[in-house]
């Protein structure tokens, strides 16, 4: 592949930065759409005819277009980018040589709600070697809310299909390959083949070798009930239809849960008590339901099983369980408890950043993008910060730096994500951040933007906060808490008084992959870039 | 226009027999009740009786009587007797006194049948239950709505008894409109003897030998149970149990995913179950159009305590009992392998209706039936062994297997009775409209998709279909009800409506637009311009309507050519 790279790089460089268009265009087509979709739902009136041939877009095929991105460039803004594949590209410079390697484009699952986490694949309309041209229906698939086609943005070969009709992938996952050239189809099939191996979520991650590339592409196992090769008796894991939705909705591995029910079935309680989550509401409404004679032995253990250490509530005291978004902050901070983490804090001179501050102000630039723009160009010269330890036995070094922003919404609190923050220049970073609060305050955030972030900064100084403590959100290496910045009177080496702004900034890291002089270092550099705020605007 | 004129010459000249074109029937008279969904008695108890019945058959008194088998008795007691006296014997019965027959009607159990005592009038009342509890329970859309609800509850007793006291009630008022309206009810188990000669009796009692001009047979149907499956009435129960609601499981398993499987997991969960489906079709809900049943499987299954597996028969059910739960075997219903054992709280056996024929004394007419049913032609005569009609004969409802509803049983009768009064009749089934009653309904009249595409392409003629939402209609939105859909199947080159399914809130109320459109043969072209009160449910029909794109004359001319 490399050899091509003389002649063809100029033609393809365009091209690729071409590809950015359809994006775009997406993003305006969908926008669109919504608007369109709107004006129907508010368009009630039976006079109205105008919109009858987009009457129910939920319920009929709509089209759906979603763009398939060059595989190895970064990923689109809308797309999720945590696919295995990107793990083994180097961060830097090497990226742009990569990208006009092939043309091998994955086809992603579309995220076709703003609640949708995965889709089932309905049916393929297009056949591996079947032909594609730009615009066509690719695949229909089914979301949470409804069926829809979905389109391709590219002309190519379908080589792959590694998803096939019926089975499930989460939002963002590969679900097949497109080449753009006959010659490219067997490379595509090789890498759907290391895809469908890596999609299995038991297997292991994929061979670097190319021995994969010979062997297609293993079948994936229908999500059909239990195998029925488990010999019956004891053993026999039984769960409730709830509990497994349940299971299924936490990610609880349900073989790992003891069932307390009758005959030790798993109810849906035990696994919320798998999943640090509150007893559900359920309980409260049974408790007013009049037992009956069947029932009541089969709900004693049940009942026994719940903690008893608890004292009683206070009388009058009320009980406002929790928010979706509260039960996901909950088991996250239970979650966390799980990784060694450790501090390190650090005064940061912010004189010449506050200066900084007020000369860009007027153009729109938050004090958010100015930190986050510092933690990202730090990052990038201290790679291993922005890593994380998914397995407890390697570093995960992440290819792109995705500052997570901890923001409080509504008595909750969400962290929109700032992808590839050390590339984007402040007054980008500024627009987007104003893009993701609008959009985490409409609760309209996709996944991608609140979990994608490889770094999270927290900052507490508007409120006078000087310094304090943050909590390591699991996945990620480390966490930045940022107090206010305040004027300190500092003795210089001469023995001289001056007045300086300063602020504690204090970081929590995960110690299995982050020492503490890594942490020291990396403090050293954003301070020096802080102090020198004149090298966020470069 | 046709159809009107002849009906009301067909009234005042009875003897006339007038040949209807099936297309074009006329205004029927529907009971109103809903299909006949659940058994008269459990089959043991039922089948003894008979047993006893024909046994007592052959004592002197009823030898006497029946010595002249075969030869028509000269002058009858009654004009019309018909056999069982549920929905589909009462709504013939009543007609049949409107066009003056003097008409008697014999009962084995209680009067109302499967469908007021043990179908669709209780699971009205649980389904009532559960529409509320669910309402309730949905913080969602109370919050919506603005109220705020503290934990609902209920206590089953109650619950229970507002199905027994519905069922009472329909009952009482069943048996009065016929005892005020001079139809004699005979109580006891009836037996054809001969042609036009029946006899009845409880059991231990001696039987009575009645005569009629023409006899209906309208015995309904009763729990199908599979073999292998051992119902004990407490933890494996059919729809007669679950209605008592004597205990309500933490997991139930309902084996079937039909009419009655769905309205009972919609019964159950609102109360607080958790539910397994085993359905031997490889999709849930197989009898819907396939659109429907998709988005009713995205509402009334998959966001409910609900799981499922399909292409499976539960080839074995063993009851709760030595402190072991329920346990049901799973056959993969292609390999027939063994595929899972489940174990669960009680299974709900709703796997079909298998007819209440047996005993019926048939065979003294030559006739037999098949599998249960008891074979008719298109007017509801009775078909012998063979091939020849029974004269004086009919057979209605369940017990023909021709369309299990209630209401189709009750259409029967009274399409029987214009028959037998004088004025020839052949009820359309197509427009009989079918509902399911969870939360939303489902209903439906005419084809499915799928039904439709077969027979356009052995006719030759195109198709095409309409959808509308309930996201667009205020009233629906109002309630905070916007899932819906309602889709039409038509012909645009004549305006022809095929079928219409609805998916939404009160669907079941909303089909008969439709239904009377395809009884009465109105086109869409027609139906287009009808007015709809605004904002009402009813636009969801009149926007279908309106979306549907008939073809002028103009471009039907252009295409020909």
């Amino acid at each position: 592949m490399q050899t091509q790279l003389g002649s063809a790089v100029f033609p393809r460089l365009l091209r690729r930065s071409l590809s950015y268009i359809p994006s775009i265009l997406y993003s305006l087509h969908s926008l669109l759409n919504l608007f369109h979709f709107f004006r129907f739902l508010s368009n009630s009136s039976p006079q109205s005819q105008k919109h009858k041939e987009m009457a129910s877009p939920f319920l009929s095929n709509t089209i759906i277009s979603f763009s398939s991105s060059l595989s190895s460039s970064s990923s689109l803004p809308r797309l999720a980018p945590s696919i295995p594949f990107s793990a083994i590209r180097s961060k830097s410079t090497p990226r742009r040589i990569l990208t006009v390697r092939s043309k091998i484009r994955e086809i992603f699952m579309p995220a076709l709600s703003s609640t949708m986490t995965e889709g089932k694949i309905v049916s393929w309309v297009k056949s591996e070697g079947d032909v594609l041209s730009k615009g066509e229906s690719v695949v229909v698939v089914e979301s949470d809310k409804a069926d829809m086609d979905v389109e391709t943005f590219y002309d190519g070969i379908l080589a792959a299909i590694v998803v096939g009709e019926g089975e499930t992938a989460l939002v963002g996952a590969a679900i097949g390959v497109l080449a753009e050239t006959e010659d490219e189809i067997a490379e595509a099939k090789a890498k759907a083949a290391s895809k469908s191996g890596a999609s299995t979520p038991s297997a292991p991650p994929p061979a670097p070798t190319p021995a994969a590339a010979s062997t297609p592409a293993p079948p994936k196992s229908t999500p059909a009930p239990a195998a029925p090769t488990v010999a019956e008796g004891p053993t026999k894991t039984v769960a409730t239809p709830y509990a497994k939705k349940l299971a299924k909705q936490h990610k609880v591995d349900i073989e790992s849960v003891v069932g307390t029910g009758p005959y030790g079935r798993i109810t849906p309680e035990d696994i919320e008590a798998a999943a640090g989550l509150s007893p559900s509401k359920k309980n409260v409404g049974l408790a007013v339901v009049v037992e009956t004679k069947h029932a009541a032995p089969a709900k004693a253990p049940a009942a026994s099983a719940a903690p008893s250490s608890l004292p009683p509530p206070v009388p009058g005291s009320t009980v406002v369980p929790f928010t979706t978004m509260q039960s996901a902050v909950s088991k996250n901070m239970v979650e966390s408890l799980s990784v060694p983490t450790f501090r390190v804090g650090y005064p940061v001179t912010t004189d010449a950043l506050d200066a900084l501050y007020e000369k860009v102000k007027p153009k729109g630039v938050t004090m958010t993008a100015l930190l986050a723009k510092a933690a990202a160009m730090a990052l990038a010269q201290h790679p291993v910060v922005n890593s994380s330890c998914k397995d407890g036995k390697s570093f995960t070094y992440n290819s792109n730096i995705n500052i997570a922003v901890a923001v409080a919404i509504n008595g909750g609190l969400i962290t929109p994500v700032l992808q590839d923050a050390d590339k984007l220049d402040l007054y980008l970073l500024s627009q987007k951040w104003k893009e993701l609060v609008e959009k985490a305050r409409a609760k309209q955030l996709q996944p991608q933007e609140y979990n994608s972030g490889t770094f999270t900064l927290s900052n507490l100084g508007m409120f006078g906060v000087d310094r304090f403590d943050a909590i390591l959100p699991p996945g990620q290496g480390a966490i930045m808490a940022v107090g206010a910045s305040k004027p300190t009177v500092v003795a210089d080496a001469e023995g001289f008084f001056s007045v300086k702004n300063k602020m504690l900034v204090n970081v929590t890291a995960d110690h299995r992959i982050i020492y503490g002089a890594d942490l020291a270092a990396f403090l050293q550099t954003f301070s020096k870039i802080v102090e020198n705020a004149e090298s966020l605007t470069l | 226009m046709h159809s009107t004129l002849s009906f009301s010459q067909a009234t005042t000249v009875p003897t006339t027999n007038y040949a209807f074109h099936s297309q074009s029937p006329i205004n029927l008279r529907f009971c109103g009740l809903r299909r006949e969904a659940f058994g008269i008695s459990i089959l043991t108890r039922s089948s003894s009786g008979r047993v006893r019945l024909s046994t007592r058959g052959r004592s002197k008194r009823t030898s006497a009587s029946t010595g002249n088998n075969g030869t028509p008795p000269k002058s009858f007691d009654y004009d019309l007797i018909i056999i069982g006296a549920g929905v589909g014997g009462h709504g013939a019965a009543l007609h049949a006194v409107e066009k003056g027959l003097k008409t008697a009607i014999i009962e084995g159990d209680v009067v109302g049948g499967t469908c007021v005592n043990r179908g669709c009038v209780p699971s009205k009342a649980l389904l009532a239950v559960s529409g509320r509890m669910r309402e309730l329970q949905s913080e969602h859309h109370m919050k919506a709505l603005g109220l705020q609800v503290s934990a609902a509850g209920y206590d089953r007793q109650g619950v229970a008894d507002h199905a027994n006291n519905l069922a009472s009630k329909i009952r009482s008022n069943l048996t009065n409109s016929m005892k005020a309206l001079g139809v004699d009810i005979l109580t006891g188990f009836g037996t054809i003897v001969g042609p036009q000669k029946v006899k009845y009796g409880k059991v231990g009692f001696t039987d009575n030998v009645v005569t009629a001009k023409d006899i209906i047979i309208a015995t309904g149907s009763v729990p199908f149970v599979p073999k292998g499956i051992e119902v004990d009435g407490k933890t494996v129960i059919t729809s007669d149990h679950a209605l008592k609601l004597e205990f309500v499981p933490d997991w139930i398993a309902i084996v079937g995913s039909g009419y009655i499987g769905l309205e009972f997991s919609d019964v159950y969960t609102a109360l607080g179950s958790e539910v397994t489906f085993i359905e031997a079709l490889d999709q849930l809900m197989p009898g819907f159009d396939p659109e429907i049943s998709k988005l009713a499987q995205r509402v009334l299954i998959n966001p409910r305590k609900i799981d499922y597996h399909t292409g499976v028969f539960a080839t074995k059910i063993t009851p709760a009992r030595d402190g072991k739960p329920v346990i049901v075997e799973l056959t993969d219903a292609k390999t027939k392998e063994h595929k899972d054992t489940l174990e669960v709280d009680a299974a709900l056996i709703a796997t079909g209706r298998a007819p209440f024929t047996y005993g019926l004394g048939l065979e003294n007419i030559n006739v037999v039936t098949q599998r249960g049913f008891v074979p008719v032609d298109e007017r509801m005569r009775v078909i012998d062994a063979n091939g020849n009609l029974v004269p004086h004969l009919y057979c209605i409802g369940d017990a023909n297997g021709k369309m299990m509803l209630a209401h189709a049983a009750s259409a029967q009768g009274i399409s029987v009775v214009e028959q037998v009064t004088g004025r020839d009749h052949v009820l359309n089934h197509l427009s009989v409209p079918a509902a399911c009653f969870t939360h939303p309904e489902i209903s439906m009249v005419g084809l499915t998709e799928p039904q439709a595409r077969e027979k356009a392409e052995k006719e030759g003629f195109e198709i095409s279909v309409a959808k509308t939402s309930f996201k667009a209609n205020t009233k629906a939105l109002a309630e905070n009800e916007g899932e819906g859909l309602a889709k039409l199947i038509y012909r645009p080159d004549n305006g022809e409506i095929l079928g219409v399914h609805i998916f939404g809130l009160h669907a079941a109320d909303l089909i008969h637009e439709a239904s009377n459109a395809v009884a009465l043969g109105t086109r869409i072209q027609d139906i287009r311009f009808a007015v709809h009160a605004h904002p009402t449910l009813s636009e969801v029909l009149d926007e279908l309507f309106k979306s549907a794109k008939v073809l002028d004359m103009k471009t039907l001319r252009k295409m020909k050519s």
